[in-house]
């Protein structure tokens, strides 16, 4: 049983990651300047991205990954986010005074972990890309060891992690018990009646809920969100939170047992997540924190797109390809927003992350007229606006619920939305309407530094790009072997 | 005559070009920034006016159609077209707009640049709604529009800006969201969003809509239009809007942003809801009619200028939806030309308070009285415009309320009783203020040495009487160009309950539905 060179290239992008990851840290003695750092971490996940273009479509190590066009497209979302948030790092790091090299070798095995995740076909697999994710997540939250908030939030993410991993772990033992295999492809054809596989997989679903903060499992957020360095933040925003959606969409889409019990929960999830993430965003004054509610509000709206897609199995007349599509597309979107969104928070919080308070914001339309039409296009994207991305994945979300008649689901969705203008307009009412009180601190951000502009550019050109030429991605996500059976 | 052919996309794009042109002057340069703005906004209304040669009288359906595909899954479609209703709405956008222009030559003084800015991208938004033919890109424009005049009324608006900013914004919000729920659904029953496939599709004889269903589509896209409108109940963000507002803004909020609602349920919710839009009729003639009479009172009782010619607003566009939903042609051509007189002589209005405003730094009618002696000038063309506004005769006011009653009257006498005590506490309102604040002694000192209005002002009043009077007396010409589209609309509405109504017994339909048929009819089998 030797796994053949096609196989070992399905999983070049995740070697290549690695291997720059201890390129880096290996590098560090000898390579004292912080931008060649930079440069080459961005090489690494540029590389890593680009050797998709290498891998075959099929199933490689005896069925443990399942490299396909959904695959490949998860793994181009999270190399754009790593490398992106790289790039937003270099002045972050410089700022803080932090080291980069570890910084960007966690990263890179983040993102490897993430890559795992995506292809993951087998549920031991889909563990090791969570733990390689999880593992180095924890310790980037706690990168700016001196804060304390930095610190707390990396306990709790770790003890509320490992304690979900716990949940996953346990729920793959089940699963094995009632199936006799973790392979998801076993999985599907045992008998879909078994309490045991019912238990094992409800065990999983509220482990990876904790991963992508579906409440009831959304507690660490916020506090891991706003004590985690910023452009951590961005990261965990986007990248480990749309891998682990991958893996879910693959498990519950993959395992069609008891499907109406999948149909309950999933629309559970999705309700409670979106108005906790919402009412929750209602009262923050603090716009990192705000953010943070606001990616669980967007879980919810994920989430309802999941619900959408289970409801397909149950009628095989429809496809279920335009629910896969918005959440996809969804999830694009939302990522790069939410990464154009925090390094602008990165920026704006200046030296020691001071300044990120809504008075902070205050006037930042006549200070920085850049950075807070940037800021608008964003906040105006996780509002739903038209011309953005985050209005057409509102659209397609809407779109897959309605088609499978989730009226009611579509209509809290849509209430969650209003609710979801109020505060995302109250940050673009700050920075244009109201007048910065007093002088502006020494230490607060006179401008976006160039990096962290490019990031900022790059995100708001997607942004516009996706709201008003969706076309090509679309093609994408709506290809017809999207995900590849195995059978 | 190449260009012919894109005549709606450059109307709705031209302003966008001159806002690009905007950014690129520097925010101090004042001077160009005004003139630059003021030059495209008279191009885009000269341009318009080449709408009243191109759509042709009587014609039924749309001229100038322009049809390209934008998405491919799910179809949308860039679809834009025109016809008499719509093209009189896109010439008072663009004739609003100049006068925005000017109304703010003194009032707005920091972030000239991005006051014309926004100007201009309202615009853009306001005429795409108008041209829109396909529910998607009607949606998207109908969205982009809130921005620009969110962002109008919080920056340059008055003390509680912020306040009515987001709540104008929340609440209009709140209703498309509903809508976008209504398009899917729709898009979800029919398989397109595009306008004239879906009224096929709908009204084909194999397609059957439960009564249920139909109403709740219903609703998703009326409730959006009466947000907008704003019809009482939902009344409660315009007060607040107009009233923060700054002059220019309150001029399109009232001139136009209200029509949307209006001009939504004449375009949407009758000829694809006919049979929930009659259910409705009476629920709604009773808002409308509430609206009006309310509307009228609390204007009466406003201590504030401004408040006083919002809640008139309430009351006018109450006459409008009373006259839409009678599915009376006379009526219904009264409320597409009063949208028009309303938005001609609610925008002078403005205008003329927003003056006051710039000289005098306060709406509150008790701090005039006797201006007639510093302003002459201002007060004859204040007298002029409200009588216009009350309806007097030979004015624009008088013909679209006069038609609305007339046409309400021969569908429902009580109706249109109540509805015309609204044309009487008009007066009561508007002659008791003017009384106010022309009348009678100068009682503070600092209006003695008021300035009157100056050549720009006067110019820009000028205009607006000219129109106020040639509307009065020229009504035909209007009532003409619309009538074909207005006599459309309504044919929508009967075609298919008709052909129900003659086999009520026919197996698919459900009881249900049959039997609100002929509890309806009456209100339903009125002739023309």
């Amino acid at each position: 049983m030797t796994p053949s060179a096609a196989d070992l290239i399905r999983v070049l992008p995740e070697t290549i990651w690695c291997g720059f990851g201890v390129l880096l840290m290996l590098l560090q003695p000898f390579l004292k300047n912080r931008q060649g750092l930079t440069l080459f971490a961005m090489v690494g996940a540029a590389a890593g991205t680009l050797a998709t273009y290498f891998g075959h479509m099929g199933s490689g190590f005896f069925g443990l990954i399942q490299f396909d066009t959904y695959s490949l497209f998860f793994h181009w979302l999270v190399g754009l986010v790593a490398f992106l948030v790289i790039l937003a790092s270099d002045s972050y790091l410089e700022r803080e005074n932090l080291a980069s090299a570890e910084f960007y070798a966690l990263i890179l095995f983040a993102t490897a972990g993430m890559g795992v995740l995506a292809s993951a076909q087998e549920l031991l697999t889909a563990f090791i890309g969570l733990e390689m994710s999880s593992i180095s997540s924890y310790v980037l939250a706690g990168y700016r060891r001196d804060a304390v908030k930095s610190s707390e939030s990396a306990v709790k993410y770790f003890l509320l992690g490992s304690f979900a991993t716990a949940f996953f772990l346990y729920g793959i033992a089940l699963v094995y018990g009632a199936s006799g295999s973790t392979n998801l492809v076993q999985i599907a054809s045992t008998d879909p009646s078994s309490n045991l596989l019912r238990l094992g997989l409800t065990l999983i679903l509220v482990g990876l809920g904790f991963k992508v903060a579906a409440a009831p499992f959304q507690v660490w957020t916020p506090d891991v969100y706003e004590g985690a360095p910023t452009p951590v933040t961005a990261l965990f925003a986007a990248g480990p939170k749309a891998a682990t959606f991958a893996l879910l969409l693959r498990i519950f889409t993959t395992i069609h047992a008891a499907t109406d019990f999948w149909f309950w929960a999933f629309w559970i999830l999705a309700v409670a997540t979106m108005f906790v993430g919402n009412l929750g965003a209602l009262v923050q004054t603090n716009v990192k924190r705000m953010l943070a509610y606001s990616s669980i509000a967007h879980a919810g709206y994920t989430l309802v797109a999941f619900t959408a897609v289970t409801t397909m199995k149950l009628d095989p007349n429809t496809g279920a390809a335009p629910a896969y599509a918005a959440v996809l597309f969804y999830l694009l979107g939302y990522s790069l927003v939410k990464v154009g969104a925090f390094t602008i928070v990165s920026e704006i919080g200046g030296k020691g992350e001071s300044y990120q308070t809504l008075d902070d914001f205050a006037g930042l339309g006549t200070r920085q007229p850049f950075a807070a039409a940037a800021m608008t296009l964003f906040l105006l994207s996780l509002l739903g606006m038209p011309i953005t991305a985050g209005f057409f994945g509102k659209f397609y979300v809407f779109k897959a619920a309605i088609n499978s008649k989730l009226i009611w689901l579509a209509v809290l969705m849509t209430i969650n939305s209003t609710i979801g203008a109020y505060y995302y307009l109250r940050v673009i009412v700050v920075m244009y309407m109201r007048e910065h009180k007093g002088d502006v601190p020494a230490g607060a951000a006179t401008g976006l530094s160039p990096t962290a502009a490019m990031v900022v550019v790059v995100a708001a050109l997607a942004t516009v790009y996706l709201g008003l030429l969706p076309n090509h991605v679309l093609g994408i996500v709506l290809s017809q072997n999207l995900i590849l059976s195995a059978r | 005559m190449e260009l012919s052919g894109h005549l709606l996309s450059i109307l709705i794009f031209f302003p966008a070009i001159g806002a690009l042109a905007l950014l690129c002057l520097k925010s101090e340069d004042e001077y160009w920034i005004r003139r630059l703005t003021f030059v495209v906004s008279v191009a885009e209304f000269l341009l318009s006016l080449i709408l009243l040669r191109v759509v042709a009288i009587g014609a039924q359906g749309y001229a100038l159609t322009e049809y390209k595909s934008w998405i491919s899954s799910p179809p949308i479609n860039y679809h834009l077209g025109v016809d008499g209703i719509s093209m009189f709405l896109v010439i008072l956008t663009t004739f609003l707009t100049p006068i925005c222009v000017l109304a703010s030559w003194k009032g707005v003084h920091h972030r000239i640049k991005e006051f014309h800015v926004m100007l201009l991208l309202l615009e853009v938004g306001i005429i795409g709604v108008f041209l829109a033919l396909d529910l998607f890109v009607f949606f998207l424009f109908w969205e982009v529009m809130l921005i620009p005049m969110a962002f109008l009324i919080g920056i340059w608006g008055h003390g509680r800006r912020i306040y009515a900013a987001v709540k104008f914004f929340i609440y209009t919000m709140a209703g498309s969201a509903f809508m976008l729920v209504g398009i899917l659904w729709l898009y979800n029953l029919t398989g397109t969003f595009d306008l004239p496939a879906i009224q096929l599709t709908l009204q084909s004889a194999a397609f059957h809509l439960a009564p249920r269903t139909e109403m709740l589509l219903f609703l998703s896209f009326f409730i959006a239009f009466a947000i907008k409108v704003p019809l009482f109940p939902l009344h409660t963000w315009l007060p607040d809007a107009h009233v923060e507002a700054p002059t220019a803004g309150s001029i399109i909020l009232a001139g136009v942003l209200l029509k949307m609602g209006t001009y939504g349920m004449i375009r949407f919710c009758l000829p694809l809801f006919p049979e929930a839009s009659h259910r409705a009729a009476p629920y709604v003639a009773v808002l409308a009619i509430i609206g009006i009479i309310y509307g009228a009172l609390v204007a009466l009782v406003q201590p504030n200028l401004k408040k006083l010619v919002a809640y008139s607003s309430v009351s006018h566009l109450g006459f409008v939806v009373l006259g839409i939903f009678t599915f009376h042609t006379i009526s219904m051509q009264g409320a597409v030309y009063q949208m028009l007189a309303h938005g001609i002589s609610t925008g002078a209005l403005f205008f003329l308070v927003g003056m006051l405003y710039d000289r005098r730094h306060t709406f509150e009618i008790s701090e005039y009285g006797g201006l007639v002696k510093p302003m002459p000038q201002y007060a004859a063309f204040f007298l002029f415009v409200a009588l216009s506004s009350m309806g007097l005769p030979m004015l624009n006011g008088f013909v679209g309320e006069y038609l609305i009653l007339l046409g309400t009257y021969q569908v429902h006498w009580g109706w249109a009783s109540w509805a015309a005590t609204g044309v009487i506490l008009s007066a009561c309102y508007l002659l008791w203020a003017y009384q106010r604040v022309f009348f009678g002694d100068v009682t503070h000192d600092e209006n003695r040495g008021l300035s009157d209005i100056d050549a720009r002002e006067k110019w820009g009043l000028v205009v607006f009487a000219v129109i106020t009077l040639w509307m009065g007396l020229g009504s035909p010409y209007f009532t003409r160009r619309v009538a074909a589209p207005v006599d459309w609309v309504i044919e929508q509405t009967k075609s298919k309950y008709a052909e129900e109504a003659v086999k009520p017994a026919a197996p698919s339909q459900p009881a249900a539905l049959a039997t609100t048929i002929q509890q309806d009819s009456p209100t339903r089998t009125v002739s023309r």
